[in-house]
């Protein structure tokens, strides 16, 4: 069953969450909705559920307009982050709910209900479990129960919340191995929302990025971390640092230095250079732009080094470690040069989304 | 052979102090405050001689007024407890103008005095009262009767209902309601089997509570009932009788029987509220 959003816009008070949105969620895909706080993820996965009504536009399951379908009959799984599992029900009878509350001629009879919810806890390796309460049991395995409770209905799509927020890390990878099995299994249409790019690109057959109520770009996990429309995907997805650049006569500029990088069809103007850790790389003096190492940290099991660069502004870049390069050190001069980067237009709002990135990305704007 | 130390445990090693004294302090003021002037009542009781006490347990006049009393107080908190939930639901889950001022009135009865209360509901249920002129020509009779007794004991009752399960209600987490939603349950399922069972002990709670109430109230339900033996008495104007005619002995006969059966009854009422607290209350 594919999912279509047409138009939603959605608005809280004055705020807008969700401003004309356009998605495709393939029959049968695993997508990811990628984004900040506030970027109306949860919002959308929310209306496709059928959890909040939009002020306009459609959601279409199938060729069916799902829009006015009230929540109950719209065939939907939905996991909470924080699991909302009735507590004072086993888990058992958690899984069984969704079949007990069907109308007397569409519910199946005890024992397939008992059947049913013993596959479904053996799906999500809870077998044994049945009998105890969710508070007798892990972060993990209560998520675990959620997901169970959702499949139980046999929903035409499942929706799932940050379903990975409130465990550690570990649980963390674990549930999603699980939930990547059982979508391979079922083949189910699946959208989980989440603010962790590397969740989103591990697990995903697409992701979609929003930001500020607005989907700016979908595609497979390669094509947004290789191939990113804009500035704020740029940003947002994978690990990168910027430079002020400016575009002249097709070539990239840092203040007087040519950049070995081509403008991208970027227009003529001020511009910002982003480079991923490894798009640098160490130099003779001569062929590159002086800096000092200011700190070295391990990150994604190598070693990354910070370096300042000369000059005015004292822009920050990161450059990862190679073998050999091991014995540099705190307060060392290096010389660095770009072998590759991305150049977006410097715009205002560019700046802002930069701001509110999670992480990596501490150069001042110009 | 050296003789093993043993040493009376009766709590585990905790990190938190002050178990000894706070124990010691419970003991005590229990003792000093509920238990001593109790145990003068069954003191002074004793002194019937058994003979004696039989005789005031099986007068038809006071097991008559014993009914009544606990009759009317278990109707009574039933109502309250249901219609206590529904208060406090509208009140926690709605936002309306006036909702404070509602809120601010349900605890009137707590403060008003009871006695006050009773001439209220008196004159307003007597048949040329308000509400009694419009039952009147219904052939329901208020005032003077034990429905009267009833609906004094529901007016005192109904604060202790409300506000023992309002702070459940505030707790519920919306996400489950929505939960109960996607997975195809109607309103009234999510309100039967996902809202009503976690509120289960705070309702048990408040029921015991507006029972106790009820049994004990004697100010309010005096000027409202019509005092008839038989028919509109309760023990505690039975007492009160006593205690006006100097015969001491007999009035804490029975008191003492009223305790009996209060004690046991909420005795009876808090071993199924831990059971439920146990079955339903998995925090």
């Amino acid at each position: 069953m594919d999912i279509r959003a047409l138009g939603i816009t959605k608005e809280f008070g004055r705020a807008a969450a969700l401003r004309d949105v356009d998605l495709e969620v393939r029959s049968g895909e695993l997508m990811a909705l990628l984004g900040p706080s506030g970027s109306g993820k949860t919002t959308l996965l929310r209306v496709i559920a059928g959890l909040e009504q939009p002020d306009a536009g459609e959601i279409r399951f199938g060729d069916v307009d799902a829009t006015p379908i009230p929540v109950r009959r719209r065939g939907v799984g939905f996991v909470f982050q924080h699991y909302a599992l009735f507590r004072h029900l086993t888990v058992s009878d958690n899984v069984a709910f969704g079949l007990r509350a069907r109308g007397r001629s569409r519910r199946p009879p005890p024992a397939e209900i008992a059947r049913r919810v013993r596959d479904l806890l053996d799906l999500v390796q809870l077998a044994g479990y049945g009998h105890r309460f969710p508070s007798q049991l892990s972060g993990g395995q209560r998520q675990r129960v959620a997901l169970a409770r959702a499949l139980a209905v046999e929903p035409k799509v499942l929706l799932l919340d940050e379903p990975f927020g409130a465990l550690d890390a570990r649980v963390r990878k674990d549930l999603r191995r699980s939930l990547r099995e059982i979508h391979d299994a079922t083949g189910q249409t699946t959208v989980f929302v989440t603010h962790d790019q590397d969740e989103a690109l591990e697990l995903a057959d697409r992701v979609a990025i929003l930001n500020g109520g607005r989907v700016e770009q979908v595609g497979t996990p390669d094509e947004v971390h290789d191939a990113p429309i804009s500035a704020f995907v740029m940003g947002f997805v994978g690990e990168s640092t910027q430079l002020p650049v400016e575009v002249r006569a097709g070539e990239v500029w840092f203040r007087e230095a040519r950049m070995a990088v081509p403008p991208q069809g970027c227009a003529p103007g001020p511009a910002t250079l982003f480079l991923r850790p490894d798009d640098l790389a160490f130099c003779a003096p001569q062929d590159g732009w002086p800096g000092q190492v200011l700190m070295i940290r391990r990150a994604a099991g190598g070693r990354r080094a910070e370096v300042k660069l000369a000059g005015p502004g004292g822009h920050l870049v990161e450059i990862d470690l190679r073998e050999g390069e091991a014995a540099m050190a705190r307060g060392d001069i290096v010389h660095l040069r770009v072998r590759a980067g991305r150049v977006f237009p410097a715009r205002a709002d560019a700046a802002q989304s930069v701001e509110s990135r999670p992480q990596s990305g501490r150069v001042p704007m110009p | 052979m050296a003789p093993a130390v043993r040493r009376l445990r009766v709590r585990a090693p905790s990190a938190i102090p002050g178990f000894g004294i706070a124990l010691g302090y419970t003991l005590a003021y229990l003792g000093l405050v509920v238990l001593l002037p109790l145990s003068a009542l069954v003191f002074k009781t004793a002194g019937l001689g058994w003979a004696g006490f039989a005789a005031i347990a099986g007068d038809p006049r006071i097991l008559a007024a014993l009914r009544t009393s606990f009759g009317v107080a278990f109707a009574a908190a039933v109502v309250a407890s249901l219609f206590g939930l529904l208060i406090a639901w509208v009140l926690t889950r709605y936002r309306f103008p006036g909702r404070r001022l509602v809120d601010a009135a349900v605890d009137l009865p707590f403060a008003l005095p009871t006695a006050v209360a009773g001439i209220a509901l008196a004159t307003l249920y007597a048949p040329n009262g308000w509400a009694g002129g419009v039952l009147a020509p219904w052939g329901i009779k208020v005032a003077f009767t034990p429905l009267g007794i009833f609906v004094a004991l529901v007016f005192v009752a109904l604060p202790f209902a409300v506000r023992t399960v309002q702070p459940l209600i505030g707790e519920i987490d919306r996400e489950l309601e929505e939960a109960a939603a996607t997975l195809g349950a109607t309103r009234s399922r999510t309100v039967l089997r996902v809202i009503l069972p976690p509120l289960l002990p705070g309702v048990l709670t408040g029921f015991v509570l507006a029972f106790a109430r009820a049994v004990g109230e004697y100010g309010s339900v005096i000027f409202v009932a019509g005092n008839l033996p038989f028919v509109s008495e309760i023990a505690p104007l039975l007492i009160v009788i006593k205690l006006e005619e100097f015969d001491y002995a007999g009035a804490t006969a029975v008191a003492t029987l009223m305790l009996l059966i209060s004690f046991s009854a909420l005795l009876a009422i808090n071993l199924l509220e831990s059971w439920s607290r146990r079955r339903f209350g998995h925090v």
